[in-house]
């Protein structure tokens, strides 16, 4: 497998397909990869477990987040049956890219039907991958790399906010002792946090990132965070 | 255990046989991978939402076909559903005949559609006996001690 067990364990990927069948298959095969699955039968109960609701039907701009659902649990990446009745596994693609909390949640499409048109729509609508069904152990090895560039995409945004925010920031933050950045880290994250208030944004997957990148016990986020300057400059 | 050498080896045989024969490939493999200490049942579980899976969409493709007026999109997504599912257990001959009933669900043609859910039927219970035959197979040599892969 591409990973070591330990370092998948915290990804947590929502599969949804309305056949049963298929359900337990990619619950089975992300599992031995050490993923944490959960698994919805549609594209609606899908959306309710990212904690998107849609306020007004007729206005697909409206659509928010609910904060007390969406907090419980993170999602890393969600990978979908493309034929599904009601909402299709497209539909549920162009919600999660229409919400500006899920958009960078990663979306790998299923299709038992090999048709280019579809694969095209799909990829150009913002999908990740396109694999046939049945899927394939060796097909998920690719679900890593996307999974790990999301977590860095949202650090570089991250840190985007707060080289707005502080020129100045950026380049101590390059000389200055791990300490000293975590201290810098929070004052910044005041700053962010005024910043989506105002824009009232409501980004939780932000929000939560820069929780995790303060987090002392959490020695994983600062070599990224690191990694993120890096791409930056 | 040369009775237990010849159980493993009937059933290594009629395994064979399945796969040589057309009526299972490479995705059964691929579940009888997925299944481990943790999940010592995963392949019998699986086969068997199958098996529920194909009766009822059977018993619907019956009764849409014995409409006077058929609804092709219908049966059509019915058919869909059935060849999924097949083939995502590995169900190789059944998952051949569905693409060409759904050929003839395209080209509403009855006489196609009924010729098909015939083959589709007789290639079920075909493929129903023969796993349940390789189920008892392995059970008999689990009861005995044995291991199956």
């Amino acid at each position: 497998m591409g990973m070591a067990a330990s370092e998948s364990q915290q990804y947590h990927v929502l599969a949804v397909d309305d056949s049963i069948i298929d359900r337990k298959l990619i619950e089975r095969l992300l599992k031995t990869s050490s993923y944490q699955v959960t698994t919805v039968d549609s594209g609606s109960k899908a959306l309710e477990f990212l904690g998107l609701h849609e306020n007004d039907e007729s206005n697909p701009n409206t659509l928010c987040v609910s904060s007390k659902i969406n907090h419980e649990v993170e999602v890393n990446l969600v990978i979908t049956d493309y034929c599904m009745p009601g909402m299709t596994g497209y539909d549920l693609l162009k919600k999660i890219k229409e919400s500006s909390s899920l958009r960078n949640i990663p979306v790998v499409i299923m299709s038992s039907e090999n048709v280019p048109s579809r694969i095209t729509r799909c990829l150009e609508e913002g999908a990740e991958e396109f694999f046939l069904k049945p899927v394939r152990k060796s097909d998920l090895n690719r679900l890593e790399p996307h999974i790990k560039r999301t977590k860095l995409k949202d650090q570089n945004l991250e840190t985007q906010e707060k080289v707005e925010n502080s020129e100045i920031l950026h380049q101590q933050q390059q000389q200055q002792s791990e300490t000293n950045i975590e201290q810098q880290q929070q004052q910044s994250e005041t700053n962010i946090e005024q910043q989506q208030q105002l824009l009232q944004q409501g980004n939780n997957n932000k929000r939560k990132s820069v929780e995790q990148g303060i987090s002392p016990e959490s020695d994983r986020t600062r070599p990224r965070y690191n990694n993120g300057i890096a791409t930056l400059v | 255990m040369d009775a237990m050498l010849q159980l493993q080896r009937q059933l290594f045989d009629y395994t064979s046989s399945l796969f040589n024969e057309g009526f299972l490939d490479e995705q059964f493999n691929q579940l009888q991978q997925l299944q481990d200490e943790s999940n010592p049942d995963f392949v019998v579980e699986v086969v068997t939402l199958f098996f529920e899976d194909a009766e009822r969409l059977l018993n619907e493709l019956t009764k849409a076909l014995s409409q006077e007026s058929i609804d092709f999109k219908r049966l059509d997504a019915h058919v869909h559903q059935l060849k999924g599912s097949s083939s995502s257990i590995g169900a190789q001959r059944i998952h051949r005949v569905c693409i060409s009933f759904r050929n003839s669900c395209e080209e509403q043609n009855v006489e196609g559609c009924l010729k098909s859910l015939q083959q589709v039927k007789q290639e079920y219970s075909t493929v129903k006996s023969k796993l349940e035959t390789l189920f008892k197979m392995e059970k008999q040599i689990l009861a005995a001690g044995g291991s199956v892969f």
